[in-house]
């Protein structure tokens, strides 16, 4: 018998008794009543909680946001999908690196390189989570994860306020990353420390009007 | 492994079992008063991030009621659950393989990972792969395996032993880790502090080349999800992310219990994983992938379900709902016995509250080496009430004394912890409110209706756990009565 067959087979056994399903109770929120002000707040505090940089700003300012943002960095990678325009007022010291199809940075590159900038695709602000899932203007996982720096912009109105309001903007079978804060352990003592092997630096631009 | 009972699936091996009684290893580590210093304060500074984090959840109650049913009906539906898993996953690119046991698993990770021409992989934290000893196994055929997760690390750099199933190096505080990091980091600043700040940057730049050279990782995995053929992992450092990004070849072992009927479910498990295990509103990274996506992630990508004793637990009407744990630690956090004896003394991969019923269900109680196992609680239900998933452990425990009491007079033994049962009776039996006490963290009605358990086990509720404390209290002393002194004092 094959170990498939074996295993399927000993659960066949195990649940001789035939245990009946439930229907699952879900008497928990999935709808918020907060506007558009309460959830920028919400997401805000979150994310500061978490020791992340937070703006809030105007689709028009991105660039100067991003510039300011990336004035210490040498060089930034950047998908395919973003809006060129904001990378308009970069440094000219800043080398921008553009990771496409056929034309993908290496490993090495990207550990060479400074920053990146993304857009992302929904983010909850209960937990302070920002969702990524792979589209063209957040680009492969690679590139939003070696790069010690990450400029990340989240159109305000792709802000949620609970968990179950994100479900149905996920595309589930995309590769998804879901971010609350810049990389961190609780692994000494339980204390949380900002700063391990994902990007140190974690800004975010949330954007009206976009 | 025997099999006692005719018809019972296979138990679990690895490294599943106690290594000595666990009165007598508690005992011993009892007298580490470092590690006890160290476990007590995080486990308090965890206990009241959680708490406050729980708090601010209005519908939390309702959480755990949808997590506990969703599992239910997993478990009860796990063969379907599974295949439809598996075509999932595969006709997404994905290779599928099944392990009976924990040899099996090790035997098929080793000819993956020989397969492409490595003789190293970097892991991301598994339980499963810790639970069979793959490491170990690794070590044997000529491949190396590093762990990356920064406890992980701990522990496998100081030669040690998890202590903890979410913070393995928990017994050790940051003035250890320092000397460990100093004496074991091949290229270390000598000037190393032991800031945990430092202490992480350090452990950043040892495995930074690690991750960017890596061709192979193996990793576990939080759920999967049947209906989409999704696996999830849920992580903070990063390392999970570099793991499960770029290496071209991906391994991930994971128990057959973790899959969950519909991908809309991890909107409960997400909420209720990282508030009940770092007591964080969310943990820094989760990563989501569905077999192979093209030109994003390794492109070779695998999956083994483990079987090695899940189907026996499954298979204990009264205990498979231990199966449903979702490995967040919350129990052992909120455990006195843990606190004080540390996870060392529970011998397998599961310490705490869920070891305690999760090892047995696993091995089968009749294995002599984890009989002592469910005894290793005084069924104060604080694990109950700290669950997620609302798995009802001290009811499971009592459960599991009976079968152990069963096994052992099958043997025509005496077993030693008999002797401690009747050391212990006076402990229950002396005083009302201690049956009072019992009551109320069992629901004996259901119990009662069983065999007749009920004398042989009470008073051996507390006999493991009065043993072995490490304050010299008169036996007539409850442990109600020990427990809140305790509080007072401090
Ligand atoms: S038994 Fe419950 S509380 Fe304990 S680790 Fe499992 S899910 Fe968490």
């Amino acid at each position: 018998m094959s170990a498939k067959d074996e295993i399927l087979s000993r659960i066949r056994t195990a649940l001789a008794d035939t245990p009946v399903t439930e229907e699952v109770p879900r008497e928990y929120r999935t709808t918020s009543a907060m506007n558009e002000e309460q959830l920028i707040e919400l997401l805000v505090d979150r994310l500061v909680d978490y020791k992340a940089g937070v703006e809030v700003i105007d689709a028009a300012q991105i660039p100067e946001f991003v510039a300011a943002k990336l004035k210490d960095a040498s060089s930034v990678v950047y998908p395919q999908g973003l809006d060129s325009n904001w990378l308009s007022a970069l440094d000219k010291d800043v080398e921008q690196r553009l990771d496409a199809p056929g034309a993908r940075l290496s490993v090495a590159e990207l550990d060479a390189t400074s920053a990146v900038v993304t857009s992302s695709a929904v983010s909850v602000a209960e937990s302070g989570t920002i969702i990524l899932d792979g589209q063209p203007d957040q680009g492969r996982r690679a590139i939003s994860l070696v790069p010690d720096h990450h400029v990340c912009i989240v159109p305000i109105s792709t802000i949620v306020q609970l968990l179950p309001e994100a479900m149905p903007r996920l595309s589930i079978t995309r590769p998804l990353t879901w971010i609350s804060g810049p990389s961190a352990t609780s692994d000494i003592e339980l204390e949380r420390v900002e700063g391990v092997h994902g990007p140190r630096t974690l800004d975010v631009l949330m954007v009206r009007g976009l | 492994m025997t099999q006692v009972f005719l018809g019972m699936p296979a138990g679990g091996q690895g490294n599943l079992f106690e290594s000595e009684p666990f009165p007598k290893a508690a005992h011993r580590e009892l007298g580490n008063t470092q590690m006890r210093k160290n476990l007590r304060h995080a486990t308090h500074t965890i206990r009241d991030k959680r708490l406050k984090v729980v708090g601010e959840l209005p519908d939390w109650e309702a959480l755990r009621d949808a997590g506990s049913v969703i599992k239910n009906n997993s478990m009860a539906t796990l063969e379907e659950r599974l295949l439809e898993f598996e075509k999932n996953f595969t006709a997404r690119g994905g290779i599928v393989h099944w392990a009976r046991d924990a040899d099996e698993a090790n035997q098929i990770v080793t000819d993956l990972v020989k397969a492409t021409g490595s003789t190293e992989v970097v892991k991301v934290k598994s339980m499963a792969t810790q639970e069979i000893g793959l490491n170990e196994h690794l070590e044997t055929e000529g491949i190396s395996a590093f762990e990356t997760d920064l406890a992980e690390l701990i522990v496998q750099l100081g030669h040690d032993k998890p202590s903890h199933i979410l913070v393995p190096a928990i017994h050790k505080n940051r003035t250890e880790v320092r000397d460990i990091f100093l004496k074991e980091m091949p290229v270390v600043d000598p000037n190393l502090t032991d800031e945990p700040a430092k202490l992480a940057e350090a452990a950043r730049a040892h495995l930074r080349k690690k991750f960017l050279a890596a061709k192979v990782a193996i990793s576990g995995a939080n759920f999967a999800l049947a209906d989409t053929g999704t696996l999830g992992v849920v992580e903070s450092e990063g390392n999970g992310r570099m793991c499960l990004t770029l290496p071209e070849t991906l391994i991930t072992v994971m128990g057959i219990e973790k899959v969950l009927p519909q991908w809309e479910d991890i909107e409960v498990f997400m909420q209720l994983l990282p508030r009940s295990s770092t007591g964080e509103r969310m943990n820094p990274y989760t990563s989501l992938w569905t077999g192979v996506t093209e030109d994003d992630g390794p492109q070779n990508v695998h999956i083994v379900l483990l079987d090695n004793g899940r189907t026996r637990a499954l298979a204990d009407r009264f205990g498979r709902t231990a199966l449903n744990c979702i490995r967040c630690s919350a129990c052992m956090n909120v455990c006195p016995v843990y606190e004080r004896t540390g996870g060392h003394a529970y011998g397998s991969t599961y310490p705490g509250p869920i070891g305690a019923i999760l090892s047995p269900l696993l091995t089968g109680i009749e294995v002599e080496e984890n009989g002592s196992l469910p005894y290793a609680s005084s069924l104060c239900g604080a694990c109950y009430e700290a669950c997620p998933v609302k798995i009802n452990i001290p009811e499971i425990l009592v459960h599991l004394r009976g079968e152990d009491v069963d096994a052992k007079r099958e043997k025509h033994k005496l077993p030693t912890q008999m002797d401690l049962l009747m050391k212990g009776g006076s402990w229950a039996l002396g005083k009302g409110k201690n049956i009072g006490l019992l009551e109320k963290a069992l629901p004996l009605g259901r119990l009662a209706a069983g065999k007749d358990r009920k004398i042989k086990k009470l008073p051996g509720i507390a006999a493991g756990w009065t043993q072995s404390r490490d304050i010299p209290a008169p036996p007539s002393k409850s442990f109600r009565d020990w427990w809140s002194d305790e509080k007072e004092s401090k």
